[in-house]
């Protein structure tokens, strides 16, 4: 959760407040981008890249902008959708089948103790069509309503509380 | 503001997103920090982001921290928290394993010394009560063989030898008697030692009729060095004998065990 404190001492450049923020959020962060990339190394590179620019670019989060995992779920997208520019990314992804996050949580086996794995594989099987892509665009991705609406061609006012929907449903499976 | 309706419309996740615009965003900062429940509904929000995004990851990516260290060149030991605290400890560790076996090896050592040390006074201790005890003898003996020798030194003491008798001819002794004293000293170094359970008794006799007082037995014949013993005596003796008796001595002498015999000249 989100530590006020620990966010003040990154930003007067501690290191040991980052490596915990990198403990914290690491592993979100790499998700996120690796549901972009769909390639370990690419995404182990952009990992890279976006903690150094929390470490540099600290001092330009604050509270009033939102939360710290969205500025720094914004970073991460960002830079990950710059590396799909890549010839890197473009060769990697010759065999790539899979769309959504979904399909990295059915083949994923292992999954870290921060994570509820029953609860998750739990919302995979219940997760209805629509949220899948509503969540992969929207958190995953980073669209904008209007984007999600037009790609998925439905109306903008809905979008809203169609993911309210399909993330009351993750809550209910991971009991938060 | 109707609280529950705000909620229920899906603004707070896409404020977890970041998928608002800049206005709306304002607008749910606004919210949250007059509404507790708003930024607690938020909280959850992102807790169960956090979890659906982290499942999505391949695996854990701790390695990769290591190389961001490298490349933001992070001197190491501020960075590590773990490893740091680990090395920090060790130091510390290193030096208190040192310091704590440099402590036990002096310890050791003044512990052997201090032994040692007890050891040499103990033993000092028991030196000196030995020598105290040999002086202490010593004096003894020297105002002994002192009185001894004023007994004998003096001209109003009587010496009456006593002779061998059938029993143990190469057997004699010696009475010195301070008649006003009324002290008799017999000088028994001439007499064998006695048999085990037997014991010398010495008498004062009257010859006329023949009557033996019992001055005393020589019970610790053994143990005195000079062997000569001393005896009160208020007796009008005329002899002395000494015969061998059962041990604590009898009532009369056995006087087929005499050993030795004198008369008194007067």
């Amino acid at each position: 959760m989100q530590s006020n404190e620990l966010i003040l001492q990154l930003q007067q450049k501690n290191e040991k407040a980052f490596q915990r923020i990198y403990e914290m959020y690491a592993e979100n962060i790499f998700g996120v981008i690796y549901n972009i990339l769909r390639d370990q190394n690419l995404s182990e590179e952009v990992l890279q890249d976006v903690f150094i620019k929390v470490w540099n670019k600290a001092d330009s989060y604050s509270e009033k902008k939102g939360r710290f995992f969205t500025w720094m779920l914004n970073i991460a997208r960002n830079a990950a959708i710059d590396k799909t520019r890549s010839v890197a990314f473009k060769n990697s992804q010759q065999n790539q089948t899979a769309d959504y996050f979904v399909d990295i949580l059915e083949e994923k086996s292992n999954f870290s103790g921060k994570i509820d794995a029953i609860g998750i594989k739990k919302y995979i099987n219940v997760l209805e069509p629509i949220c899948k892509k509503v969540i992969d665009l929207l958190f995953f991705k980073g669209f904008t309503q209007k984007e999600a609406s037009e790609e998925l061609d439905i109306p903008i006012g809905t979008i809203k509380t169609r993911n309210r929907i399909c993330i009351d449903k993750l809550r209910e499976v991971l009991a938060v | 503001m109707n609280i529950k309706q705000y909620i229920s419309s899906g603004i707070l996740e896409l404020y977890v997103y970041g998928a608002l615009s800049e206005k709306e965003n304002a607008e749910v900062y606004e919210a949250l920090k007059e509404h507790p429940e708003i930024e607690e509904e938020i909280k959850e929000i992102e807790k169960s982001l956090m979890q659906l995004s982290a499942a999505s990851a391949p695996y854990n990516p701790e390695s990769v921290f290591n190389r961001i260290k490298d490349k933001l060149s992070f001197t190491n030991n501020e960075v590590d928290v773990i490893p740091i605290t680990r090395k920090r400890t060790n130091w510390t560790a290193y030096i208190g394993w040192a310091a704590s076996v440099a402590l036990l090896i002096g310890l050791f050592v003044q512990f052997n010394k201090n032994k040692d040390l007890r050891q040499q006074v103990v033993k000092s201790q028991i030196d000196q009560i030995l020598l105290e005890g040999k002086i202490n003898l010593a004096e003894e003996n020297l105002s002994k063989a002192k009185t001894l020798l004023s007994v004998l030194r003096d001209k109003d003491i009587l010496q009456i030898p006593l002779q061998a008798q059938k029993i143990d001819p190469t057997a004699h002794a010696s009475v010195y008697w301070d008649k006003e004293k009324q002290t008799a000293y017999i000088d028994v170094a001439g007499l064998p030692t006695p048999p085990p359970g037997k014991v010398y008794q010495v008498w004062s006799l009257k010859l006329d009729p023949l009557t033996p007082t019992s001055l005393g037995i020589l019970d610790t014949f053994n143990e005195n060095e000079t062997k000569i013993f001393s005896f009160t005596n208020t007796n009008e003796s005329e002899a002395f004998g000494i015969t061998l008796e059962p041990e604590g001595g009898s009532a009369s002498p056995n006087l087929e065990q005499l050993y030795t015999l004198g008369v008194v000249e007067s």
